[in-house]
Formats: C-alpha cells, structure tokens, sequence
C-alpha cells in the first residue's frame, strides 16, 4: 500500500534513491539541489543504503566519476543544478556517446547572468542535445514518479542513454505537499537490478569504452545513438504502462488537460502548468474551451503525438521558460513548431517567455494569456509571434 | 478548491525560521488530514535579511503554484519587519494577522498601514524563554496561527503535535514538555 506523506521535491528524489540504493553517488552540491545528495548522506551514515558515496570537488568530476562506474558495469547516480549542469556538459556528451544509463536529478535553475539561484529552464534547455533523455515532472509527486521510472528507462538494451530527472529548483524541489510514497520492496522489485550485457570490468568479454571514432565510424556511432533516442520512445511508454499496473499512477508523453474539445491552449512544463490548470478550470466554468497540455518528456521529443493532439486547436500558445536567444522563440517553440509543420489543418501559434529567474507565474498571467488566445481564435491578428511575458516595463 | 483553502504568508527575518515555521504549520494540517503546501520565497539569503514562507491549506490537491499575493492570514514573526516590509499587502479584511509582539493589538495597528481585518499579537519571546529557556519563536508563533486561523482543530493539533514531538524529542524527553506548554500558553494567551 502507498504511504500518504508530505516531503519536498529534493526529499521524494532522495527517498527514491534510497528505495533503488544505487552502487554509486558521486555528489558536489549546488543550490537548489544540494537537499538531495544532504539527504541521502544521511541515509549512508544511517545504514539505509550500502552505496559507495564519493563527495568530489566539481560538477565535471562528479558526472566523471558516475560514468567510470557505469562503464564498471554498476549503478551510478548523482544530482545538481544550473552553472553545476552547465560544468557537466563535456561529460554529458561522453555519457551519452558511451551509452552509459546514469540518472541525473536536475533542480532546474537559471544560468547566469546576472547570477540568480531561482528557478526557469535554461539549464536542462542548454543540454537538450547532449543525448539525455529529459522528463519533467510538475510537483514532488511526478518527480518522485518519475524517478522511479528513469533506470528501468536508461537501462533498458534498447536505449542505454543517460537521463535527466527534472524538478523545478525552489518551486518543486524546495516546496512540501502531499506525496504517495511506496513500500520498499515494490519499489525495488519494480526498478530491478542493474545486469548490463557487458561493462569494462566483464573479464570473459572486456569492452573498451570511450574509443577515439574516426570519421569512417563516427557517423555511425551517433546514428546509432539517435535510434536509441528514438526506441527510447517506447520503453517510456512500456514503463509507464507497467508502472500504472503497479502503483496506479498515469504517465504519458505528456498530460492532455482538458484538450477533447478544446480551441485555445497553451503548451506547458513543470509547475507553471499545475497555475495554468487553474486558470483552464475557470475559464471551463465560463464556457471557453481552454487546454493544456504539459510536456513531460521533452528528451526524445515526442512531436508526432504533440501535433496530434493540438492539430484541433484554433490557436496556441507554447510557454517557453528559457530564453534560447534565437531572435525567434525559445526552445519549446522551436520543437513544436517543427511537430506541426507538416499538418494539413495547423493551429495559429505564438511563443512566450515567462517566468525567467523565478519571475512568479500567477494564475492571472495565464489567463491574461488564454485571452489573447480567445483573441486570435476569434480571427484577430497574431501580433508578434515571439513575445515575453512578466518582465518590468522599464 | 478555492473556497476552502486557507492561505498563510510569513514573514520573518533568514535565520529566525519562518520558513521552518511554515513547515510545522504544513505537518499539523498534514496530520489532521488536509492537503497542504509550504514554499519558502528565496532572494539572495543572509542572516537577517527579511524573508517570506507561504502556506495553502485545503481540503483537496492544490496545483497552483504561485506565491500567494492574497492571503487569508499573515504571520509575523519579527515585528521589526513591520517599519520595513509591507506586511498586510493584499491581506484579506476578513482575515487577520498575528504579530509577535510584547505589544497589544492597539498598538500594533497604528504600524499596519491602514489594514482594517482583525489584528492579533502573541509575545512568542516570553512564552518561549519561560518554557524552555531560549528564543524559539516559532512553537508559540505556529500555535498562534492555528488558534486564529482555525486551520486545525486545536485539540486535534495538540495531540498530533505531542505525538510529533516525544517521536522528534525521543532521547530529549525533558524538551517535549516545555514545547507543549509553549503550544497551550500561545493558544490561550493570543490577543485580539
């Protein structure tokens, strides 16, 4: 039976590692994310957990360390945030060349400048082409969900990627609310044990790991990755299934809320989605017919299952909590667009950045955004197509 | 879902635990059964530095996830912060706030610039030094709030706070005693 608790983001990411005891942690810590590998040293001192428990002295050495045991053959995890994740970036792109399944909590955090300890996505955002997989959840529950999901996900032979469990730093990771905790030993039979077909230390079949690719193999290799990417897909789903059998909790690509007959929505991550249900529920008393739907796995897109479910819609408006500094759109904007470029019948759409920094997402703002919705599905002009949101006039 | 949500603001200075406080407030109403939320609001953290904490209380999941700019109840736990911080900010009418304060009501609301709901004060700092013989304003602040709020049942939260604190306390059973009295003094002592 589920126990009914109350924890913060960062305690449900520690609880879950405690329930899976993982053979490795290598941790720095860094704001906001710093609770978890602070949580789970204490599990080590307590007994709890019989993981080795490396405290190293960077980010770059942290991610090193956890891809040394992986190629090992063993269960590697480790946590960080913002400037921390950025410093990881080299060896980010070594895990997922090498195809190692490390999992990565992320407390997501803007990147300087001006330096901020807040929360947006411009972390995650900038490594959403190193070869993780990202899934995001929108409170401590799904993010706790979601971990318990992720090793069976990376591990899987048909994938072998590294992946990123990400929470949103402060509103998530530092907020407590109500959480479903499972029982141990069905978390453990759920996750399983880490048994790879072959690692470094695999005398009757030694691999090497992290060869020089010349460019007559090369190519090949990072094909082979993307069809990773892209069978990651379904094990997603596959775990997903399996974990709604076992534990009676739903997970998808994304969430449709409300979306069956809806004209305007938004699409949306993470927390600000949990404000932007409220606003659609109100809106849905009035009579408009609002949406949202929430991305949560944005690593590997899931574009065709996206355009699908907006194709109906008369207008839309992508929530884009980075800024790409592309002059066109952030990030989510880019991908959705490029999901329903190639619809018959397409929504109009418009990108927003909001919430930079921890610059707060009310729900008022959401509705001052289905309003210009209303507008454009009414057949006005879309205006800008590429506009922020919250920011001080002068 | 919003009728019946209560929702708290804390203000308090880094270091005095108010975020601290709205976590105990956040596990009282957990325990009687309620959904609840606290989140503290982070700037750039120093010890002394004016910080706020916020609670939702309600009878079903809450997915917002905004600070809360109109809150039932606003609790005070340095009343230093009333020259400096605008404490009553969208405070609704029909609500209150409590102070910490050796101060009366009276003279509390002369400083709320013009707040017209209900003014309440506790004096923390005595009720905590005469029971435990140190400043932990946030026992008798926690206590205050419940009493005002109504956001528990008092007996029901004397209780589970009991039962919270000889779990907490196990191997200081001498501590559980003087929290409880601070709870109980709180409770009858809040003015206004």
């Amino acid at each position: 039976m589920s126990i009914r608790d109350r924890l913060s983001g960062n305690e449900a990411i520690a609880t879950a590692m405690r329930q899976i005891n993982p053979d490795v942690f290598a941790m720095f810590p860094i704001t906001p994310s710093t609770e978890i590998p602070q949580y789970f040293a204490q599990y080590v001192a307590d007994g709890k957990v019989d993981t080795e428990f490396i405290c190293v002295e960077s980010e770059h050495s942290s991610l090193s360390a956890c891809l040394g045991a992986e190629a090992a053959g063993a269960r590697a995890v480790t946590a960080t945030s913002s400037a921390g994740l950025s410093y990881m970036n080299e060896v980010l792109y070594v895990a997922g060349s090498s195809r190692l399944p490390v999992v990565l909590a992320v407390a997501c955090r803007a990147l300087t400048g001006p330096i901020n300890i807040n929360h947006d996505y411009s972390d995650s955002m900038a490594e959403r082409d190193s070869g993780f997989i990202q899934i995001y959840g929108e409170n401590n529950q799904e993010v706790y969900d979601n971990y318990l999901m992720a090793h069976r996900i990376a591990e899987h032979p048909d994938v072998r990627l590294p992946l990123m469990v990400c929470e949103d730093g402060f509103i998530t990771s530092h907020a407590i609310e109500n959480i479903e905790i499972e029982e141990d030993d069905k978390v453990k039979a759920f996750v399983g044990e880490y048994k790879p077909e072959n690692y470094l230390l695999k005398s009757e079949n030694p691999l090497a790991v992290g060869p020089y690719g010349v460019s007559g193999y090369y190519m090949e290799a990072r094909v082979a990755q993307a069809q990773a990417m892209k069978n990651a897909k379904k094990v997603i789903l596959d775990v997903a299934a399996d974990f709604e059998k076992t534990f009676g909790r739903k997970y998808g690509f994304f969430e449709e809320y409300r979306m069956e007959d809806a004209e305007i929505a938004m699409v949306i991550m993470g927390s600000s989605a949990g404000t932007a249900k409220a606003a659609v529920d109100q809106l849905r008393k009035n009579g408009v017919k609002a949406g949202l739907v929430k991305i949560r796995v944005f690593r590997p897109f899931p574009g065709e299952e996206l355009a699908k479910a907006i194709a109906h819609c008369k207008a839309v408006a992508v929530m884009d909590k980075s800024e790409g500094f592309s002059a066109c759109g952030g990030p989510l904007f880019a991908e959705t667009s490029g999901a329903i470029i190639n619809l018959e019948q397409r929504p109009k759409m418009i990108d927003i950045v909001f919430g930079l920094g921890g610059r707060d997402f009310t729900v008022a703002a959401a509705l001052s955004v289905y309003d210009r919705l209303e507008k454009i599905a009414a057949g006005g002009e879309i205006g800008e197509v590429y506009t922020h949101m919250g920011q001080r006039e002068r | 879902m919003e009728n019946d949500m209560i929702e708290i603001r804390w203000h308090g200075r880094g270091g005095q635990g108010a975020k601290t406080a709205s976590q105990l407030l956040a596990d009282a109403a957990f325990m009687s059964g309620k959904y609840v939320q606290s989140f503290p609001e982070y700037g750039p953290e120093r010890s002394g530095a004016p910080i706020t904490a916020y609670n939702r209380i309600s009878t079903e999941r809450c997915s917002v996830h905004s600070n809360i700019y109109e809150p039932d109840f606003v609790a005070v736990v340095d009343e230093t912060l009333l020259e400096s911080v605008h404490v009553t900010a969208g405070l609704k009418k029909e609500g209150a706030i409590i102070v910490n304060t050796a101060k009366s009501p009276e003279e509390i609301r002369p400083l709320l610039q013009g707040y017209e709901g209900r003014v309440c004060t506790i004096d923390a700092r005595h009720i905590s030094i005469s029971n435990l013989g140190a400043y932990f304003p946030n026992t008798p602040m926690l206590a205050a709030v419940v009493a005002v709020s109504g956001c528990v049942d008092k007996e029901q939260f004397l209780s589970d706070m009991e039962g919270s604190y000889r779990h907490k306390f196990a191997k200081k059973p001498q501590v559980v005693e003087g929290n409880l009295k601070c709870l109980r003094q709180a409770m009858d002592e809040v003015k206004g």
